[in-house]
C-alpha cells in the first residue's frame, strides 16, 4: 500500500468528511444563537443565516439587554438584572468548586495514603459512601433542602446555594483526586518525613505542588457544572441569589418570538464556558478522563 | 533509667492530651445539644425566647466540627492529624445528606400542599397509593427506560467520532474543541438554543431543512414519539462529547503494538476493530456506560425548558414530572414521596447493573 493508494485516499477524504459533518453539527447552534442575537425580525422570519452577506447585523438583540454599543453609558435595569446574576453565577460556582476542591482533595489524599477505620467504616467503605452521592438525584433532595435553608434563613442566598453545589460536585473531585495522587510515588512523602516534615508539613510542601494540575483540572470541571446548574438554583433562590440559567429559562417563556434578544441573552450566559472550552480544554479532558482511563 | 523516665514522662503527657480531647469533644458535644434544645424549646412554643432562625445551630455545628477535629489531634496525636484529612469532607457530607434523607422520608408520608391552608399533616401510606394509581408517573418510569437505552446509541455515535479523532488526521486540536464545546453549554441554554429556536415550528433552521428534505409540517414537540427523539436527541447532543472523550483517551492508551501486529497479520479494518480495538476497550466502554447512565437517570433540565414534559406527559422524565409537582402544584409530600420512590428504584437499578457489568467483564477477560 502507498499514500497515493486511490482505497488510502477515498478513506481519507471519507474521515475528513465526517469529522467536518460533526464539526458543523456541534458548532452550528453556537453559531446560529451568536448570530441571531444581531438579527431583526426580518432576518429571523426570512431564514437568513449569513451575516454582511444575507443580512446586515444589527445591536438589537444586545440593546434589550443594555449591552450594545448606544446602551452601555446608560443604565439599565435588565442589563443590571443580568450582571447580578452574572456575578452570583461566578460566586456560587467558583466558591464551590474552590470549597469542593480543598475538601475533597484533602479527603483524597487521605483515603489515599492512610488506612482509616471509623467504626466499621473502612477506606473502601468511606471512599463508596463519597462516589455513592453521584447517583442521589436532585429531585430527592430539593424539598428537604428547601425546608432546612428556610429554617436556617439560607434560602436565596449565595452560601446557601455554594452548600448545595459543592455537595453536588464533591463526589467527582474525590474521583479525580484520588487518581492524581495515585500517581505521586510515595518515596518522596516518606523521604519528607524522615526528614522531620510532618504529616501535614510533607502534603503542603511536597505533595501539594505535584498534584497541581490536576486539582486545577477538577476546580475547572466543577466550575463548568456548577455554571450549568439549573434544578436547585430554581428551587431555592427567588430574587437575590438567582442564578444565570435561572434567568435565561425564565426568560424563554416569556419573550415570545423576540429571538434576538433570548439570542443574546443566551449567547452571554454560554460565552464563559466556550471560552473556558477552547483556551482550557486540556484540562477538562484531564479532568474527565482521570479515573476512567487506566 | 533516663531513657525509662522519658517513655513515662511522655505516656502521662500524651495521657494527660487525651483526657483533655474528651474534655473538648463533651463540651463542643454539650454546647450543640444545648443550643439545638434552646431553638427546639423556642420552636415548639414551650419557651419565650430563642433565635429568629436556626442559623445559629449551623454555626454551633460548625464549632462542633473544629472542636471534633482539634479533639481527634489531642486524643489520637499522629492519627488524629491524619484523620484531619478526611474529617471535613466526611463532616460536610453527613451534615448535608443525612438531614435531608430523614427530613424527606418523613416529608414523604404527610400531605403537604404549600397553597392548601391545612399545613403539613401524616397521611400514612395515601401518597404510595396515589403513586401506585399515578399513570403520569409510570409514564415518566417509562420515558426513562427510553432516555436511558438511547445511551447506547450515543455510546455508538461517540465510538465513532473517537476512532475518528484518533486516526491520523490534521488540525486534531480544533476538532477535540469542536467535538467537546456542547458539552460545555448550559442545558437550559440548549433547550433555547436547539429545542426552542432551532426546532422552532415556522422559522427554526432545523425545521426549513426537515421542510425542504420532504416533511410537509415539522413540528418536533407536538407528536408523542418525534417530541421524546427530539429531547433525546439534544440530550445526545449535549452528552455526546463526554462519552467521546473518555473513549479517545482509552483509544490512545491502547499498546500501539497489538494494532501494528494485527496489520502484518493481515487483518482488515474492520477484523482488527471487532477481534482486538473493542475488546481492549471494554473496561473504558464500561466505565463510560454505566457514568453515563447515571447522569441520565438526574436529566430534567432541557425537558423542563423546552416541553416541560408535554405533549401529554410523553418527554417527561422522572425530575421533570416531580419538579412540577413542587413548583405548579406545591403538592410537596406526594412529590417528595415519588422522589423517594425514585431513589430506591435508581440504587436497585445500579447496583444490578454493576454486578452485571462487573461479572460480565470477569467473564469476557
Amino acid at each position: 500500500m502507498t499514500a497515493n493508494d486511490p482505497a488510502r485516499v477515498a478513506v481519507k477524504l471519507l474521515i475528513y468528511a465526517a469529522l467536518i459533518l460533526w464539526a458543523f453539527v456541534s458548532l452550528f447552534p453556537i453559531y446560529w444563537t451568536l448570530t441571531t442575537s444581531f438579527k431583526t425580525a426580518v432576518n429571523v422570519t426570512q431564514g437568513h443565516l449569513i451575516p454582511f452577506v444575507d443580512f446586515y447585523p444589527d445591536w438589537k438583540g444586545w440593546r434589550s439587554l443594555g449591552l450594545s454599543p448606544d446602551t452601555i453609558g446608560q443604565t439599565s435595569t435588565v442589563r443590571e438584572e443580568f450582571l447580578l446574576r452574572f456575578v452570583n453565577s461566578v460566586i456560587a460556582s467558583l466558591g464551590a468548586s474552590a470549597l469542593a476542591v480543598v475538601i475533597g482533595s484533602l479527603a483524597a489524599y487521605g483515603l489515599c495514603r492512610f488506612d482509616y477505620k471509623f467504626g466499621w467504616m473502612r477506606n473502601r467503605d468511606i471512599s463508596f459512601f463519597f462516589l455513592s452521592q453521584l447517583i442521589l438525584p436532585p429531585v430527592v433532595l430539593a424539598m428537604p433542602f428547601l425546608v432546612l435553608y428556610k429554617e436556617l434563613a439560607l434560602l436565596d442566598t449565595k452560601i446557601g446555594l455554594i452548600l448545595v453545589y459543592t455537595l453536588m460536585v464533591l463526589p467527582i473531585v474525590i474521583w479525580i483526586m484520588r487518581d492524581q495522587f495515585e500517581t505521586i510515588p510515595i518515596e518522596l512523602e516518606q523521604a519528607a518525613l524522615v526528614d522531620g516534615c510532618s504529616v501535614w508539613g510533607a502534603f503542603l510542601r511536597i505533595v501539594l505542588p505535584i498534584a497541581l494540575p490536576g486539582m486545577v483540572a477538577a476546580f475547572i470541571l466543577a466550575v463548568v457544572l456548577c455554571w450549568n446548574e439549573y434544578f436547585f438554583a430554581a428551587l431555592l433562590t427567588s430574587t437575590n441569589a438567582k442564578t444565570i440559567p435561572v434567568m435565561v429559562a425564565s426568560q424563554t417563556g416569556s419573550q415570545g418570538i423576540s429571538w434576538w434578544s433570548m439570542a443574546a441573552l443566551s449567547t452571554a450566559a454560554v460565552m464563559p464556558l466556550v471560552l473556558i472550552g477552547i483556551f482550557l480544554e486540556r484540562f477538562i479532558v484531564k479532568g474527565l478522563t482521570a479515573g476512567a482511563v487506566k | 533509667m533516663a531513657v525509662r523516665d522519658l517513655t513515662i514522662d511522655k505516656n502521662t503527657a500524651a495521657s494527660r492530651r487525651a483526657t483533655a480531647g474528651r474534655i473538648v469533644i463533651a463540651a463542643a458535644s454539650l454546647g450543640l445539644a444545648a443550643v439545638i434544645l434552646f431553638q427546639l424549646l423556642y420552636a415548639l412554643d414551650l419557651t419565650a425566647s430563642g433565635f429568629a432562625n436556626w442559623r445559629p445551630s449551623l454555626y454551633a455545628f460548625l464549632l462542633w466540627g473544629a472542636a471534633m477535629g482539634w479533639a481527634q489531634v489531642l486524643i489520637r496525636g499522629e492519627a488524629g492529624h491524619r484523620a484531619l484529612f478526611v474529617l471535613p469532607a466526611v463532616l460536610f457530607t453527613v451534615a448535608m445528606v443525612i438531614f435531608p434523607t430523614f427530613f424527606g422520608l418523613y416529608i414523604a408520608f404527610t400531605d403537604w400542599n404549600l397553597s392548601s391552608f391545612a399545613g403539613r399533616r401524616l397521611n400514612g401510606l395515601d401518597n404510595v397509593r396515589t403513586l401506585i394509581n399515578d399513570a403520569y408517573f409510570w409514564n415518566a418510569l417509562g420515558n426513562m427506560v427510553f432516555y436511558v437505552l438511547g445511551v447506547l446509541v450515543q455510546y455508538v455515535i461517540a465510538f465513532g467520532l473517537a476512532l475518528l479523532l484518533n486516526a491520523e488526521i490534521r488540525a486534531r486540536k480544533f476538532f477535540r474543541v469542536a467535538f467537546l464545546l456542547p458539552f460545555m453549554l448550559s442545558p437550559v441554554a440548549v433547550s433555547w438554543m436547539i429545542g426552542k429556536s432551532m426546532m422552532e415550528f415556522r422559522f427554526g433552521p432545523v425545521a426549513t431543512l426537515a421542510r425542504h428534505l420532504g416533511w410537509d409540517s415539522p413540528a418536533f414537540f407536538t407528536t408523542p414519539w418525534i417530541a421524546r427523539i427530539a429531547i433525546a436527541a439534544m440530550d445526545a447532543w449535549v452528552w455526546i462529547p463526554f462519552i467521546v472523550i473518555l473513549l479517545l483517551a482509552g483509544l490512545q492508551a491502547l499498546p500501539r503494538e497489538v494494532q501494528e501486529a494485527a496489520k502484518v497479520d493481515g487483518a482488515s479494518p474492520w477484523q482488527s476493530f471487532w477481534q482486538i480495538t473493542f475488546p481492549l476497550m471494554l473496561p473504558v466502554s464500561a466505565t463510560a456506560v454505566v457514568l453515563r447512565i447515571i447522569f441520565q437517570l438526574k436529566l430534567a433540565d432541557i425537558v423542563i425548558n423546552t416541553t416541560s414534559g408535554g405533549p401529554g406527559g410523553a418527554t417527561d422524565t422522572v425530575s421533570s414530572f416531580i419538579f412540577r409537582e413542587y413548583r405548579d402544584r406545591s403538592n410537596v409530600g406526594y412529590g417528595t414521596m415519588v422522589a423517594e420512590v425514585y431513589l430506591i428504584v435508581i440504587i436497585i437499578f445500579i447496583t444490578l447493573l454493576l454486578n452485571l457489568v462487573s461479572r460480565w467483564m470477569r467473564k469476557v477477560a
